[in-house]
């Protein structure tokens, strides 16, 4: 029994965070800052989730991701781009 | 009727984009269930927690935490800390969701994780992408994540070493690549080089994934500031 409220507080309080953040930009006007901000927002959370990782793989993690930043760029393929990245670090790691 | 093609479309669509994501999310899972054994989570625990609550870190911080006198407080304050940034991921998926009815919401988004947002984002910047990519996306993920998390517990894990295979930093390559898909030229340059450094910075000083959303919230307030100097 407590194993399921231990999983059921944890999912009611994800699904809220995830609804209540869609709900409550709903809520804010479509104008002004708050439009800059929010066109500005995915850029800036993908971007901050990322940058640690790549710092934390190292001389290699920024050369990879450098390479995987380019091919997107480049071609717009996201699995070939993270084929690159991939393939620098296996590389790497097992023959360098 | 065409609408509901157009639909069926979309979510397969979704799905197939994310399946090369899928397969390191597969193999992660399997890492959190052989974590599982040795916390004595059963099995269906664990499908029950991947199904209801979806979210990979949050959940191996669930299962480290797990012991035979649950602390249900303790646990549930750090899931909330770990997850708050979905309240930032949700507030991003507004325009996805412009004109969809409040019974949509609710019904599209509860499969929503970091690899199928960032996917769905990233493809609405080419075209015209609804929530049912998004939660094509979402299924995908939470397939992958059940297959990799209950075949762990019950197998043992795919690889002995996800690292020599690089599958870590399969996660970065994917979300670098997804980050670019979103540059959308100058204006970008200073708010991302801010949430860079502020990311970084406040990985090495706050818990959990307070980075993300310093960072993110940091970055994004840049362009108004930038913007009331010019006046």
């Amino acid at each position: 029994m407590p194993a399921l409220i231990t999983i059921a507080a944890a999912a009611i309080i994800t699904y809220i965070l995830r609804i209540g953040g869609l709900l409550l930009s709903d809520k804010l006007p479509r104008t002004g800052n708050v439009k800059t901000f929010m066109d500005t927002l995915p850029g800036t959370i993908l971007i901050s989730l990322v940058a640690p990782g790549i710092i934390a793989a190292g001389f290699w993690g920024l050369i990879a991701a450098f390479f995987t930043g380019l091919c997107a760029y480049k071609t717009g393929n996201v699995f070939m781009s993270m084929l690159i990245g991939i393939g620098i670090i296996i590389l790497q790691r097992n023959f360098l | 009727m065409l609408k509901k093609f157009e639909i069926q479309d979309q979510i397969r669509d979704g799905f197939t984009a994310n399946l090369p994501v899928a397969a390191s999310v597969a193999a992660y899972g399997s890492v959190l269930g052989v974590l599982a054994i040795q916390k004595n989570v059963s099995w269906i625990e664990l499908l029950l927690m991947n199904i209801s609550i979806f979210a990979g870190s949050s959940q191996f911080v669930m299962v480290d935490m797990w012991q035979s006198k649950l602390p249900v407080i303790e646990i549930t304050l750090a899931v909330l800390a770990i997850n708050f940034r979905y309240l930032l991921i949700g507030a991003s998926l507004r325009p996805i969701f412009r004109g969809t009815s409040l019974g949509h919401k609710f019904r599209m988004m509860h499969l929503v994780a970091d690899e199928n947002w960032a996917m769905t984002l990233a493809a609405s910047r080419k075209g015209n992408v609804s929530s049912g990519y998004l939660f094509g996306g979402g299924l995908c993920i939470l397939s992958a994540w059940c297959i990799g998390t209950i075949s762990g517990h019950r197998l043992g894990a795919f690889v002995q070493n996800p690292e020599a295979f690089a599958l870590d930093f399969a996660f970065i390559a994917v979300f670098t690549a997804l980050t670019i898909s979103l540059w959308r030229g100058k204006t970008d340059i200073l708010p991302w080089i801010t949430a860079v450094i502020l990311a970084i910075i406040s990985e090495k000083m706050l818990p959990g994934k307070w980075y993300i959303i310093v960072g993110g919230i940091g970055g994004a307030l840049i362009p108004i500031f930038s913007k009331k100097k010019e006046k």
